[in-house]
């Protein structure tokens, strides 16, 4: 045990150098060994599941948009998501890994693209999940006198898609916004002041800007079927662009933060 | 090798590391000795391109730290005691580091046994105790296979008898032909390890010595220390 000897193990190749590749893989790994961001994702898509069986099961308007009902239990599930984002990033930084991960990965543009690559990919997965799971399980839920809603009609099908879209959207916004703020608690209350509180307050005081708000987007665009049936007070923004909204504020985010991650000190 | 060349690094008004230059030789143990604050941590960071400097550059083989193609296999390196997430076990936390060098679990389970912690390769490093953690720093380190050792005061939180493995590891290493720079703020305890010495005080460097020459100097080791510490910077 004292003694270290020459290693059996040698390197293949010198050719090549660590890059996006060897980065992706050091984070799925990160990913995969913990037990809490699974446990957060697996009570998310129950959650949201469960809201939306509720909400079939007491749904009363034969008229209404269904769709849009059974898929509003998002609301929560984006903030769980938001939270996580936070973590990928801050959990770094708490812990002090951060430089044992960059003393192993140096190129702090490409460990910050890893680190997007993998949480927005399982992001959308278990995001897509919760919103088919919820749509089957609400529309399932609905009274006798009720025409439930198909994925073979091609808005429902796009409603659904999109709103699972919106929670790797969320979920790559934390992200930024850890790597930018960098303490935890922080940044989780930037996240849910942004995109929860202040962008509300926002809308309720200026109309014409609630449609951008978050949550707005996802409840009057995203999940929207049936045109004219949202009732806020102000113009929801047409399906596409507010997916288009919520990709920018993802992407202004975490362009921020890889220019400050880049700059700084670790 | 590693080479200083004029290091410099402000944090506000305090400059933490002013114009330091030095070399560390491959072959031998060389002790990064300073007391507390005199900017050995300061220093070793921006030596692996973790904080940049204001002034002057450090290299590793001629090279900038991300300039090289596979750091883990080049340099290994121990900052913190606990530089993990609490809730991965040790030998989860190796596989995360060694997927950036392109590094087989196989290795992953040679270093554990290296240092010692086969036994609690899957228990979760939160719980590890000090010299616990120490010992999975030191794996981390040797991860790669490096030929450049990076240690900040591996020797905290260790038993007397971690101590004296701690030496014997490092001394091996050096014989091996690898550079070895491991700190400490304790001239007792580097003592035991280093053969070279490069004191520092206030972000400058005091002395590049060897253990033998800084004790004759004042015929104790303690004791050069304490007058190089103290009326040092001019």
């Amino acid at each position: 045990m004292t003694t270290i000897s020459r290693p059996a193990w040698r390197p293949a190749t010198y050719r090549s150098a660590v890059g996006f590749r060897q980065a992706a893989r050091m984070e799925r790994i990160k990913l995969r060994t913990l037990r809490s961001p699974w446990v957060t994702l697996l009570i998310t898509v129950a959650g949201v599941v469960g809201l939306a069986t509720a909400v079939g099961l007491n749904s009363k308007d034969t008229h209404a948009d269904i769709t849009s009902n059974v898929l509003a239990g998002v609301a929560p599930g984006l903030l769980a998501f938001g939270v996580l984002g936070v973590l990928v990033m801050t959990n770094e930084y708490s812990s002090g890994l951060i430089k044992a991960t960059l003393a192993a990965v140096p190129h702090r543009r490409t460990l910050l693209a890893a680190k997007t690559a993998v949480f927005g990919a399982v992001a959308l997965a278990v995001g897509e999940l919760a919103s088919f799971a919820a749509f089957l399980a609400g529309t399932a839920a609905l009274p006798a006198a009720f025409r439930a809603p198909s994925l073979g009609d091609p808005t429902v099908l796009r409603a659904v898609l999109m709103v699972g879209a919106a929670y790797p959207l969320i979920g790559l916004l934390g992200l930024g916004i850890g790597t930018i703020v960098r303490h935890g608690a922080a940044a989780t209350g930037v996240v849910i002041g942004a995109v929860f509180v202040g962008a509300q307050a926002l809308g309720a005081l200026t109309h014409s800007l609630g449609a951008y708000a978050p949550i707005a987007i996802v409840s009057d665009s995203l999940s929207v079927t049936k045109a004219g049936t949202a009732h806020a007070g102000y113009a929801a923004l047409r399906p596409w662009a507010g997916l288009g909204m919520l990709a920018l504020y993802a992407a202004v985010a975490v362009a921020a933060g890889a220019v400050l991650f880049a700059r700084r000190d670790a | 090798m590693i080479e200083a060349s004029g290091l410099s690094k402000r944090y506000g008004p305090v400059r933490a590391v002013n114009d330091l230059s030095f070399t560390v030789e491959p072959g031998s143990v060389t002790g990064f000795l300073g007391p507390n604050g005199s900017g050995k941590s300061t220093t070793m960071r921006m030596i692996l391109g973790l904080d940049r400097p204001d002034a002057g550059r450090a290299t590793i083989g001629g090279r900038a730290y991300h300039d090289l193609a596979w750091p883990l296999r080049e340099v290994g390196a121990q900052l913190e005691a606990r530089a993990f997430h609490p809730a991965r076990s040790a030998r989860s936390h190796l596989r995360v580091l060694a997927a950036a060098g392109n590094i087989p679990d196989s290795r992953v389970d040679e270093v554990l046994g290296a240092v010692g912690l086969s036994d609690g390769a899957h228990r979760r490093a939160g719980k590890f105790s000090l010299g616990m953690s120490q010992r999975l720093g030191i794996a981390s380190a040797l991860l790669g296979d490096p030929g450049v050792l990076i240690l900040d005061e591996p020797v905290n939180g260790l038993d007397p008898q971690g101590v004296r493995w701690i030496r014997t590891l490092l001394r091996s290493l050096a014989a091996e032909g690898r550079t070895v720079l491991v700190s400490s703020h304790l001239i007792s305890e580097i003592a035991l390890v280093a053969d070279h010495l490069i004191v520092i005080g206030a972000g400058r460097l005091l002395a590049d010595t060897t253990v033998t020459d800084l004790c004759a100097r004042s015929g104790s080791l303690e004791e050069a220390f304490l007058t190089l510490t103290s009326g040092g910077v001019a």
